[in-house]
């Protein structure tokens, strides 16, 4: 019997077409579009203008303030344009444009291809070296790295926890880089265990993707510190909560972070390039991202620089097919329609999905039916039902009441509703309202 | 047989009189005064409950009138200065004058003027999209067309135009409470003076844009040239953020501004045909 969290969740569609394609390296574009907020926080500040020389690795924006995150140039070129641009939202951000002249990167990374297994760093250096390489969480949430390891007061970590559950339908760039990238990711865990001063680390990993479970316990057979621990398939798995208690059987309480808990999640992604920027010295500027969709000539896994247009992983994977009804930045459950292919990769792109038109479209929804498929499907243990007729109804102090911000907004809830009701939709502007109100209650 | 009636109306009645002495009691010690001009001040508001004095409803305004004794923060914009004036006479204080306004929408951009990028298919109010992303056209700063400022009216007074894809106010109905301009996410409807006859001049564009970006999303945008500016003889057009905006209190509705617009977002309502340059009043005019 596999072991999966407890309360609620869906099993949609797993559709990983891409799954048995490895990893390969999208060629180089001619402008790259990098955003300097990519990150939770604040947006970074350029410290190039237009005109600099870059190189691929070099500092253009730093982070501003502690929950902030460095920016590194992702390919070597001239700066063109510091201004806004549009971002996933579609509303123009601060970014910088650089117009791509050959591969040069910075000296001090080792592009050597040998895995370096050795551990030099201490503690300390190694968060230190995280920040500079501006890691962030790269399942999706990029929350900074650096921020994360450091404990809040009074909490010690316990267990290390890497997330390899990957349970969003269609992805499947974190199983290509445990299948591929097997040593460099453990190593990525052992760096992270070190920093964190714990000597128990967990890998969750959902059992359909078994070769990435054989290997990866290949790899660990007879160390004792990393767990690998094959997975009932069920979504939201790879939700922080639902893995720790899937894990450990520990449970969070509400607005609680996981450290409450001892517990640090860091996801596949994050562990590799924590492996590349520790031991190789690389900053996080490429990344893995799946493309895929079921009319796609070619689903693939493509390492990415990030600020590469979305329309060149497109063109690269067969181009757009006729009938695509939408695009989305990231997995059909929690990812986001994109409105234009010409905004760019950034670290927090897990995917691209192409949709086709007839599956893009939403049903017209009814009346709530009060079946209730939508409390049973809730990860958190909420009534979305009534969170919804809350919004509706713009009573934000109930939806206060009923933990709105305890919503993770993985989409269980819309997926499951027969009556087609937007949900999540109005439990994320109540979320967004209640949010807004209590930070006004603390100023 | 009659003894059972007689014990009955006897014990009853005994009962009745009873509980009334109790109840007399309980009520005097438990007595709430409450000021009889209160109710008097409600009975003269409009009883819209429609929140656009900043309280919680009319009896709320009312209590509030009587407490503050004061009426210079307090106006009904519904009930308008007729009857503050009536409030202000129960209380025997003096009420603020102010010029009634109406709600205006600052966007002219139709479908035929702006057109579509993307289609969206989620939950249709305004507040939604608006937190999802820019919105279905190139323009971010226009209106998004899914009507929760036509919601939010209790006055019946602003309704979408399915042809333009835009809301459209009733002057006639409109209270100038201001829910709708809380309620458009991003912050079209302005209450603007109101003029005779209706008659109004308006910049029809929030577009921040510089004006060639301004102009690629939206043909009827405000590029920010500031023609309007150099031509108002009052001092009531303000540039800010390639923006022009007219101070409907100092506008003196002379339509020069109109004219010169090179895009048309300058809209005049209620006025009388030009002779000479009827045709551009009635691209101007669109919205009526």
């Amino acid at each position: 019997m596999l072991r999966t969290f407890k309360k609620g969740g869906v099993h949609p569609p797993e559709n990983k077409l891409s799954a048995d394609r490895p990893i390969e390296e999208l060629p180089l574009v001619k402008v790259v579009y990098i955003p300097v907020g990519q990150h939770i926080g604040a947006p970074a500040i350029p410290v190039v203008k237009k005109g600099d020389k870059v190189k691929a690795g070099q500092l253009i924006a730093t982070g501003n303030g502690f929950v902030s995150a460095h920016i590194h140039s992702s390919v070597s070129g001239t700066v063109t344009k510091v201004e806004p641009f549009p971002d996933t939202s579609g509303y123009p951000r601060l970014g910088i444009a650089i117009e791509v002249e050959g591969d040069e990167w910075v000296e001090t990374i080792d592009r050597s291809p040998g895995v370096k297994k050795e551990i030099t760093l201490s503690a300390g250096e190694i968060v230190q070296r995280i920040q500079e390489s501006g890691i962030v969480g790269m399942g999706g949430a990029t929350f900074p790295t650096h921020v994360k390891l450091v404990p809040p007061k009074g909490m010690k970590f316990e267990y290390l926890i890497v997330n390899g559950v990957e349970c969003e339908p269609f992805l499947t760039s974190d199983n290509r880089l445990m299948i591929e990238k097997t040593e460099e990711v453990l190593v990525g865990a052992r760096i992270l265990m070190k920093a964190l001063n714990v000597n128990k680390a967990f890998v969750g990993i959902e059992s359909n993707k078994p070769e990435a479970i054989r290997k990866m316990q290949e790899a660990v057979a007879g160390n004792s510190g990393i767990a690998i621990v094959p997975l009932k398939v069920k979504y939201p798995q790879g939700g922080e909560k639902q893995l720790i208690k899937a894990l450990t059987g520990r449970e969070i309480a509400s607005g609680a972070l996981p450290a409450s808990v001892g517990c640090l999640v860091s996801n596949i992604g994050t562990a590799f390039a924590v492996y590349e920027a520790v031991q190789k010295n690389k900053p996080l500027f490429e990344r893995v991202v799946t493309v895929t969709g079921k009319k796609l000539t070619n689903p693939s896994n493509l390492k990415v620089r990030i600020g590469t247009p979305l329309s060149d992983l497109v063109i690269y994977t067969g181009g757009l097919p006729e009938d695509t009804g939408k695009i989305i930045n990231g997995g059909p459950m929690m990812g986001k329609a994109v409105s234009s292919l010409d905004i760019p990769v950034t670290k927090g792109t897990s995917g691209l999905l192409v949709i086709p038109e007839k599956e893009s479209l939403r049903a017209p929804h009814v009346a709530c039916i009060r079946c209730g498929r939508c409390a049973s499907a809730c990860p958190m243990g909420l009534e979305p039902f009534q969170l919804m007729l809350l919004s509706e109804k713009a009573i934000w102090e109930g939806m206060e009441k009923e933990k709105v911000m305890d919503c993770i907004e993985c989409g269980c809830c819309s997926y499951s509703c027969p009556a087609n009701r937007p949900l999540l939709d109005y439990i994320r502007l109540g979320k967004a309202r209640v949010g807004q109100i209590i930070r006004t209650r603390k100023n | 047989m009659e003894s059972t009636i007689i014990f009955t109306v006897v014990t009853l009645v005994g009962i009745g009189v009873f509980s009334a002495v109790i109840l007399y009691f309980v009520a005097q010690k438990f007595k709430v005064f409450e000021d009889p001009r209160i109710d008097e001040v409600e009975k003269v508001l409009p009883g819209a409950n429609c929140g656009g004095c900043g309280q919680a409803g009319c009896r709320a305004f009312a209590e509030a009138c009587v407490r503050e004794n004061d009426l210079s923060r307090l106006f009904c914009p519904v009930g308008g200065n007729e009857t503050m004036g009536g409030v202000a006479r129960i209380l025997g204080l003096e009420a603020v004058k102010k010029d009634p306004r109406v709600a205006v929408v600052r966007c002219n951009g139709t479908c035929e003027f702006r057109p579509k990028v993307n289609r969206y298919d989620g939950a249709a109010t305004c507040a939604i999209v608006a937190a999802l992303y820019s919105g279905e056209t190139g323009c971010q700063y226009g209106c998004l067309g899914c009507g929760d400022c036509c919601v939010v009216c209790k006055f019946d007074a602003i309704h979408m135009n399915p042809v333009t894809g835009l809301p459209e106010v009733n002057d006639e109905k409109c209270t100038a409470c201001g829910a709708c301009v809380t309620a458009c996410p991003k912050n079209l409807i302005e209450l603007r003076k109101k003029n005779p006859k209706d008659r109004k001049i308006y910049v029809a564009c929030r577009n921040e844009e510089k004006g060639g970006i301004a102009r690629k999303s939206c043909q009827v945008a405000c590029i920010g040239c500031s023609k309007c500016q150099k031509e108002c003889a009052y001092d009531a057009i303000v540039m800010a953020n390639n923006l022009a905006f007219i101070d409907s209190f100092k506008c003196r509705l002379c339509r020069k501004c109109v004219a010169v617009c090179p895009t048309s977002s300058i809209i005049e309502v209620g006025f009388p045909p030009r002779k000479v340059q009827e045709e551009t009043i009635e691209t101007n005019s669109v919205n009526q």
